[in-house]
């Protein structure tokens, strides 16, 4: 009897699986035709086009490039997830990230530490200024009910007008006679080492390492359990004791830390500092598509954003031959559309079909009277 | 009943008029009721009110909308294109074909598909935003004035219109006298900003404009008054309701998504049509949300959303005419919220006597204070007092109430 | 008798036809037979009651009336016309109307508004609003309801949100209205109201059905009674010809199923005492008021109450989900100051009312759910033990006998059945010192329902206290050692269940002793 349970379990979770996977390989196709016919009608050859992307994107030097700017992307994705996985929907985590890169990068300026504890300080005020910054979306949340998408999209634009009114009026650098458009330089002792030189920073171990975390913390520790439990029903969470305010102010405060790391392999690993125009921006929006295209799992978000690196990277080389280099965001844009649609659609069938299925299945365990 | 509610209205604005009046004097600060002042902000005012509008169809009918910056930048690229290639009117009419695009796709993924709204909205606004990108590559770059992130300049611009013998402007070769403008230029006490405020509505005004303002009435009459309307709000307010009477639900939802999109596209297109002469990347500069931010703010209701409108376009617009008169507005904040204050504590209204003496207290401190506002910090106004509305209104806004939340015919509820 | 006093104009054209005749119907679904072989019969303008317990099969029926489901067998006549309703619009066209439990109203629309939805009044798809007004006030005062009809539902009671519900289903123009526990929700002089004008529509005309369980306002209201017990009809009788002693028999039955005496004996220590336990409401009357009681080891108290007399709070309460005043004992320690988590962790475990709600996350897996409110038992360290958890949840399957082809499918693909008893497995492979039970045993089917008892009678005579809420007399007479009886918030009886029979307690449960 036992045998039979776990020969049915492994069927179960693998077919689990490969529906998944299969499911988003097809959506990812399907994006990849009508991005096709999108081209067509515009007059451009999408056999060219996509042989390019391969053409170039498939060099060791591109694969660098890739991780390089995969790196971000896993980050803000992760932290999306993490709310995503309490049915929160952090649509923050760019004001978040923008609020950390520049009060970590003007604090990093004022410490002196050896040159791990220096990196790791500036990390650690990054994750907590990022988490402050999320916790005003919780606080609104749990004292007045304020819906965080609504609350989050705000702060953004709060974040954006307050780190501009900071800036300029207390950390830009003016030791240049003001033409500087950034913070100081963080000192050597605080950069993060490269891993290839000028390709590659260390951040991009630290974001593998936060996506490992990421698992363990959300997939197999009780409180991560509690906080999924808490996403999949509310009512049933707090019946069994998971107190939901709690829930909601440590989700959000993990995700603003994490939201906190999105813009350090630029801060500490490429420009050493904090400036409005050398800090990239839009990573927060590019995570929701990365965590959506990653199913909110650890290793699909890595997959998604090496995936959306690698298109990125190809971009310059398109513009060289005559097929306008956005094209690549458009496809980014298109995938995860239709890999959110063809998920929906296919888990709803899935799901259908196993109901089904175990409906018929002959009663495995006996009924003891 | 409505003769009360009239008189009370007039005497509303007749306070309100004498305390800006009052404060333009005291201050000095003309711009507060000038001309320029207010045909800046009716400007400013125009795409925030679409947007907001464009929110007000889609939540109606029970699908959030955070794609309308999306729709919008649709809108900006579609106009402008359409305007540079056959003129401004047809440009507009682009605009809307644009935005509705960009409602349709809403609407398949959230209606036919059952998708997150959120998570579509974003993806639109991600969507709208590259793919103009790549169809600037494709159509402006080497054009003359054109340019991945810029369309050439169109030719020819909408007709104004000035009220004749009242604000000026020119009528076959005749020149009308301009009786507003040298009312205004007296600086009478009330008068002089009566003149001010009917002549920047007045003068000069975009026939884009007038269509935003009639959008309001038009769009409260059919949501009120028609049964489409009625249908269309029963379908966000109570689905189940709805469909156990027969009504199609989810059709109802395309409708109202296709005018969301509409209007949300007519707002780019003011932008990038009447505003300014062509496509810019970035146009739109989050209009969508504050937009979003005035629907709530107006409680989901079209003169309210009128009201938030004019509220964040005025604060704009006295930024951009005379930023040196923001610290007059600290004044007239505290006087007006003086006068709230005031009749909260004859009408005995607790909770508005706490509120309206806070406000009153911070602007007087503000106003003593601070000189000069950074122009960084206004910039987030219109976000800020949402939240504050959020925070503090709670019991008083009215959302639909089921506006966000999916819904799938025939399944047992 | 009041309702003789109000006597019916008979249109004498259509005298003698039955309004509504149901010939056999019968309706199973899977593993349950909801109706066998009713037959009905219901004179114009009349108030036809239909009483029977919760789970008799009223429901259903009326469901097939309105077209909600169809019968297996059987047919429906309407005015002496054979038909088949395949929904709900083909019912309302024949002339019926349905006011549920549950209301159908948009909360922020008007009262006009919810009143003609779905056919409105127009010229050129302009509401007449004008005309629509004066059709709804006319219609009001016909049956004497007094209702502004420019405020949204939302600022309404609950009495009125009801006439609002029954002048939607009239401007319908139905002439056979269907009633599903009307009065459940409304206080006494709702309840006056809502017969008055009631009896104003019969004399207009108009048909009424009306299903109840509650049996002094069905013979004070009902020109005709037609009693149902598990799923068949038990007579039809006229209001004068019985009272309510005679019609709660007939709707429970005289002989219940013997559940076996028990052989051990209820404990010495007291595991959970409540005192003076009141739940404080917000802006209504508090559901739950000054209740006292004291449960022994290895003892089962049941209470028994209509659904709504603060039953739910009552649980909320002692499982610490609600602001209360008073106190709450586990095992004599104090527990009113602890949270959910810290009761839980005491030894109290509950069974929810609604499993879908308030149990299960439909969408994890077996062992997720059956780990959920255990996880600090099934952890290593910070970390969830995933194989403990697993074979825990094995042990769940086997030792309760739900049907599932293992632990990883996900919770929604179990039958109702398997689902309540992977609940109360859940809760009960702990070994709780307190278990509350609610409602243990609706919605499942009798094998289903006879495993949950043996379970919950097996940990008893381990030790087990139980606070067993129903509904369900059978279960409650069968089960307890002593029953307490709520109503309106309090507790109306103690009583033994030995002496006790559904007379008796049903007389408590309706508070007419």
């Amino acid at each position: 009897m036992n045998q039979q349970l776990s020969s049915t379990r492994d069927f179960d979770s693998m077919r689990k699986s490969l529906n998944t996977l299969g499911s988003s390989v097809a959506a990812i196709i399907l994006a990849l035709v009508i991005c096709g016919v999108l081209l067509l009608i515009t007059g451009k050859n999408p056999l060219m086009a996509y042989g390019k992307i391969l053409e170039t994107g498939l060099t060791s030097e591109k694969f660098l490039e890739m991780l390089k700017r995969a790196t971000p992307l896993i980050f803000s994705a992760i932290a999306v997830s993490i709310g995503f996985k309490m049915n929160l929907f952090n649509i923050g985590v760019e004001g978040q990230y923008l609020f950390a890169a520049l009060i970590a990068a003007e604090m990093g300026t004022h410490v002196s530490l050896p040159a791990p504890l220096h990196v790791l300080s500036i990390l650690i005020v990054a994750m907590v200024s990022g988490a402050a910054w999320a916790s005003i979306a919780a606080i609104l949340k749990i004292t007045r009910g304020i819906n965080e998408v609504i609350s989050t999209i705000m702060l953004n634009y709060i974040a954006l007008s307050f780190i501009q009114w900071i800036f300029e009026t207390f950390f830009r650098d003016n030791s240049d006679g003001g033409l500087n458009v950034k913070t100081t330089e963080i000192a050597p002792s605080g950069r993060m080492p490269d891993l290839v030189n000028d390709r590659l920073n260390g951040m991009f171990i630290v974001a593998l390492f936060v996506a490992f975390l990421y698992w363990v913390i959300v997939f197999r520790s009780r409180f991560g359990f509690q906080l999924r439990a808490s996403g999949l029903n509310p009512i049933a969470a707090r019946t069994a004791g998971i107190p939901a305010n709690r829930m909601i102010l440590f989700a959000l405060l993990l995700s603003g830390a994490v939201a906190g790391l999105v813009a350090m392999p630029s801060v500490i690993g490429d420009v050493y500092a904090y400036g409005p125009s050398s800090t990239p921006t839009q990573f927060g929006f590019a995570g929701i598509t990365v965590a959506l295209l990653g199913r909110n799992h650890p290793f699909g978000i890595i997959v998604a954003a090496m995936l959306f690196g690698f298109l990125d990277s190809t971009s310059a080389v398109l513009q060289l031959s005559e097929i306008p280099s956005s094209i690549v965001k458009v496809i980014q844009a298109i995938i995860v559309l239709v890999v959110v649609i063809v998920n929906e659609a296919s888990s709803r069938r899935f799901n259908r079909k196993i109901a089904e299925q175990a409906a018929l299945t002959p009663k495995s365990l006996d009924v003891k009277p | 009943m409505t003769q009360s509610k009239n008189l009370r209205l007039f005497v509303l604005i007749s306070v309100a008029l004498a305390i800006i009046s009052t404060v333009r004097l005291w201050t000095d600060q003309d711009a507060l009721t000038s001309s320029d002042t207010i045909g800046t902000a009716l400007r400013l005012t125009v795409p925030i009110l679409l947007a907001g509008m464009a929110g007000l169809w889609a939540e109606r009918c029970g699908v959030l909308n955070i794609g309308i910056e999306g729709m919008m930048i649709f809108g900006t690229w579609f106009g402008a294109w359409g305007a540079w290639q056959f003129g401004p009117w047809a440009g507009l009419l682009f605009a809307i074909l644009g935005g509705m695009f960009g409602g349709l796709v809403h609407a398949v993924a959230t209606v036919r598909f059952n998708i997150d709204q959120v998570i579509s909205g974003v993806v639109i606004n991600l969507f709208a935003y590259f793919g103009v990108r790549y169809l600037s590559e494709l159509v402006y770059v080497g054009k003359k004035g054109g340019g991945i992130s810029q369309s050439p300049p169109q030719k020819s611009a909408l007709p104004k219109f000035n009220l004749p013998v009242l604000s000026g402007g020119e009528i076959a070769g005749w020149k009308s006298p301009d009786l507003l403008g040298w009312l205004e230029s007296q600086r009478w006490f009330i008068l002089g900003d009566l003149g001010g405020i009917a002549r920047g509505l007045t003068h000069s005004i975009s026939w884009a404009t007038v269509i935003a303002i009639i959008v309001v009435p038009v769009s409260a009459w059919v949501l009120w008054r028609t049964r489409f309307g009625l249908r269309l709000r029963s379908s966000g307010e109570s689905p189940v309701a709805a469909e156990s009477l027969g009504i199609k639900v989810n059709r109802l939802r395309y409708y109202g998504l296709l005018i969301s999109g509409g209007l949300a596209g007519l707002a780019g297109g003011t932008l990038s049509i009447v505003a300014s002469s062509y496509y810019r990347q970035g146009q739109t500069a989050g209009r969508g949300f504050i937009g979003l931010a005035t629907m709530i703010f107006g409680n989901w209701r079209p003169s309210g959303i009128l009201t938030g409108a004019m509220l964040f376009g005025y604060a704009e617009g006295i930024k951009l005419v005379a930023s040196d008169s923001i610290t007059a507005l600290f004044l007239l904040i505290a006087s007006m919220s003086g006068a709230f204050l005031i009749y909260a504590i004859i009408r005995r209204k607790h909770s508005q006597v706490l509120v309206t003496l806070c406000a009153f207290l911070l602007s007087t401190v503000a106003y003593r204070t601070i000189d000069t506002v950074p122009e960084s910090l206004t910039q987030s106004l219109p976000y800020v007092v949402t939240l504050i509305v959020l925070a503090t209104a709670t019991q008083r806004l009215r959302p639909p109430a089921m506006a966000g939340v999916p819904f799938r015919p025939g399944e047992p509820h | 008798m009041q309702s003789g006093s109000v006597k019916p104009k008979l249109n004498s054209a259509t005298d003698g036809v039955r309004v509504v005749e149901l010939t056999n119907i019968s309706k199973s679904f899977p593993g349950v037979i909801a109706n066998r072989d009713i037959s009905l019969e219901i004179d114009r303008a009349t108030i036809h009651a239909i009483v029977g317990e919760n789970g008799a099969g009223k429901s259903t029926l009326m469901k097939i009336l309105y077209g909600l489901h169809q019968p297996d067998s059987g047919t429906i006549a309407i005015n002496g016309v054979i038909t088949q309703f395949k929904s709900p619009s083909e019912a309302m066209s024949a002339g019926i109307g349905m006011v549920h439990q549950h209301f159908m109203l948009a909360d922020n629309l008007t009262v006009l508004e919810n009143i003609i939805l779905g056919s409105e009044p127009t010229k050129y798809g302009v509401l007449s609003l004008g005309d629509a007004r004066k059709r709804v006030k006319d219609l009001a005062t016909s049956i004497g309801v007094e209702i502004d009809l420019d405020l949204p539902i939302s600022d309404l009671g609950v009495g009125q949100r009801q006439r609002v519900e029954i002048l939607k289903v009239l401007f319908r123009g139905a002439e056979i209205l269907v009633l599903d526990e009307p009065t459940a929700v409304l206080v006494p002089q709702e309840v006056d109201e809502l017969f008055t004008n009631l009896r104003k529509l019969v004399a207009n005309g108009t048909t009424i059905l009306f299903i109840s369980h509650k049996l002094d306002e069905v013979l004070s209201i009902s020109d005709q009674i037609t009693v149902i017990r598990q799923g068949s009809t038990v007579a039809t009788v006229s209001p004068k010809s019985v009272d309510r002693l005679k019609l709660a028999e007939l709707m429970v039955g005289s002989d219940l199923p013997s559940h076996g005496e028990r052989t051990t004996k209820v404990g010495e220590k007291i595991q959970l005492s409540a005192r003076n336990l009141t739940v404080v409401a917000k802006a209504r009357k508090n559901p739950v008021r000054n209740v006292s009681f004291d449960i022994f080891e290895s003892e089962i108290i049941g209470v028994a109450g209509v659904d709504g007399n603060g039953q739910f709070e009552l649980c909320e309460a002692l499982l610490g989900l609600v602001d209360i005043q008073g106190t709450v004992e586990i095992a004599g320690k104090d527990a009113s100051n602890l949270n959910v988590r810290e009761r839980l962790d005491q030894g109290m475990a509950y069974i929810p009312f609604d499993r879908h709600r308030e149990g299960l996350m439909l969408a994890a897996s077996l062992w997720e759910n059956g780990l959920l409110g255990h996880e600090s038992t099934l952890s290593r360290g910070p970390m969830i033990d995933v194989k403990a958890a697993q074979k825990s949840c094995r042990e769940i399957i086997e030792r309760f006998g739900v049907m599932t082809p293992s632990e990883l499918v996900p919770a929604f693909v179990l039958s109702g059945g398997n689902q309540q008893k992977l609940v109360v497995g859940r809760n009960l492979a702990t070994t709780p010192k307190v278990l509350i039970a609610a409602h243990p045993t609706r919605g499942i089917d009798v094998g289903a329902q006879a495993a949950v008892w043996e379970e919950i009678r097996r940990s008893r005579d381990a030790g087990m206290s139980v606070l067993l809420v129903s509904a369900d007399l059978e279960e409650v007479l069968g089960l307890s050692d002593r029953i307490l009886v709520m109503f309106d918030g309090e507790i109306s009886a103690e009583l033994d269940p030995k002496s006790a029979t559904p007379q008796i307690l049903g007389k408590y449960m309706t508070g007419t002793q």
